[in-house]
């Protein structure tokens, strides 16, 4: 007889529940399996109703990220041979957001945030095709890489307490996007994402938890770029009491 | 558990929204630490404040200088100076292995390992103690 492992899967119809409750399925035990070749075994072979976002099944994407046993986890990157024969494994949606059904959240207001941090290429000229391409030096781009391998799969979220506690805190990804294009030397726009990064509820919103980056599946360290900036945004406040007039805003100088 | 939301859109009824538990901190190690290091803020104040009382008494002479000494070693005043010199270890570990994370030093145009931005600060600490200790143990 062939191994089992026994998924505890978080479960809510919206027609008919007040709240989710959990529903256990035994699922075979193979160690090349993923939690979401569980979740597929399951929808295949068991409960068709089983509701659930995934696509490309290599950490590209960034659709499948559920809490895995309370962690935030991109459930195509995590293993049952993790848990062991016989285990337990308790699947449950991103934590901090409202559920649409079964394991599907909502993520219209993460969105939303991501769009006001304008995360793309601003330019205050626009120079014509005939002028080329924006040349980069490969130190330049190592300024901000790190920064842009994000997938927005909002397992930062899910970790961090003041996303939960402050429901406008704009958050990790979306703040590390924000720092993204700030570093980029192609980028003019640092100056428009400054009101709303320079914010309470921008980088002052972030207590430094660190969980984001510690989740993070593509190690873009969310918390590093928000401290970044912070440090950025307060040697310039500083500088504008010492150099009133000599002094040169945050935003120009990231700009330049 | 809270009561779901109500309408958001016409194709999804309703949806959940779970409520953050006043004890969230307690649910991971984790947090437990992020908030112990948060907490240890309030150690560093008490420590700034005893070490300004203390200036005051030495100001005020000998016999001021022996009066607080005689307060410091009150059993309950040595157990809060315990907590706090533990918090401020706390406070002071933490801070410094943070450090490299908001100071990304390049140098060559690529970013120094981490241990080499938080190793002066540890530096730094060790020379600082060194000194202090030698001022307050050194025979008169």
């Amino acid at each position: 007889m062939a191994d089992k492992i026994l998924l505890e899967i978080a479960r809510y119809a919206p027609e008919q529940d007040e709240e989710p409750k959990f529903q256990s399925f035994e699922v075979p035990f193979h160690k090349e399996w993923v939690v979401l070749d569980a979740l597929n075994h399951i929808k295949d072979k068991i409960d068709g109703t089983l509701t659930y976002r995934w696509s490309c099944r290599m950490g590209i994407c960034g659709s499948c990220g559920m809490m895995v046993n309370g962690e935030p986890k991109l459930t195509c990157a995590t293993f049952l041979s993790s848990y062991g024969k016989g285990a337990r494994v308790r699947v449950e949606p991103l934590r901090y957001f409202p559920v649409i059904r079964d394991l599907v959240t909502a993520l219209s207001d993460f969105l939303l945030k991501l769009e006001k941090v304008k995360p793309w290429l601003i330019r205050n000229d626009s120079p014509p095709l005939t002028a080329g391409e924006f040349l980069q030096t490969p130190e330049q781009l190592d300024l901000y890489k790190q920064f842009s391998m994000c997938i927005n799969c909002t397992l930062c979220y899910a970790a961090c307490p003041v996303v939960g506690l402050e429901p406008s805190f704009v958050g990790p990804a979306a703040l590390a996007l924000a720092q993204r294009y700030n570093l980029d030397n192609r980028d003019q726009g640092a100056s428009e994402r400054l009101g709303i990064l320079a914010h309470p509820d921008g980088i002052w919103g972030c207590t430094f938890v660190g969980e984001c980056t510690r989740v993070c599946p593509k190690h873009v360290d969310p918390a590093g770029a928000i401290q970044q900036y912070k440090l950025k945004a307060a040697l310039e406040w500083v500088k504008s009491f010492v150099l009133p007039r000599g002094h040169e805003d945050v935003s120009k100088k990231e700009a330049a | 558990m809270s009561a779901p939301a109500h309408s958001p859109t016409e194709f999804h009824p309703r949806w959940y929204r779970e409520r953050v538990s006043t004890y969230w901190w307690m649910g991971s190690w984790r947090y437990l630490k992020f908030i112990l290091r948060e907490l240890s803020c309030v150690a560093v104040a008490w420590s700034v404040g005893m070490t300004l009382f203390l200036l005051r008494a030495l100001l005020r002479g000998p016999d001021a200088y022996a009066h607080f000494m005689h307060r410091m070693q009150a059993p309950g005043m040595i157990g809060l100076n315990l907590i706090a010199f533990t918090f401020l270890l706390l406070h002071t570990v933490t801070w410094f292995n943070l450090a490299p994370r908001a100071i990304p030093v390049r140098f060559g145009g690529r970013r120094v390992p981490e241990f080499m931005v938080a190793a002066p600060n540890y530096v730094a600490w060790v020379v600082a103690s060194v000194v202090v200790g030698w001022f307050i143990l050194r025979k008169p």
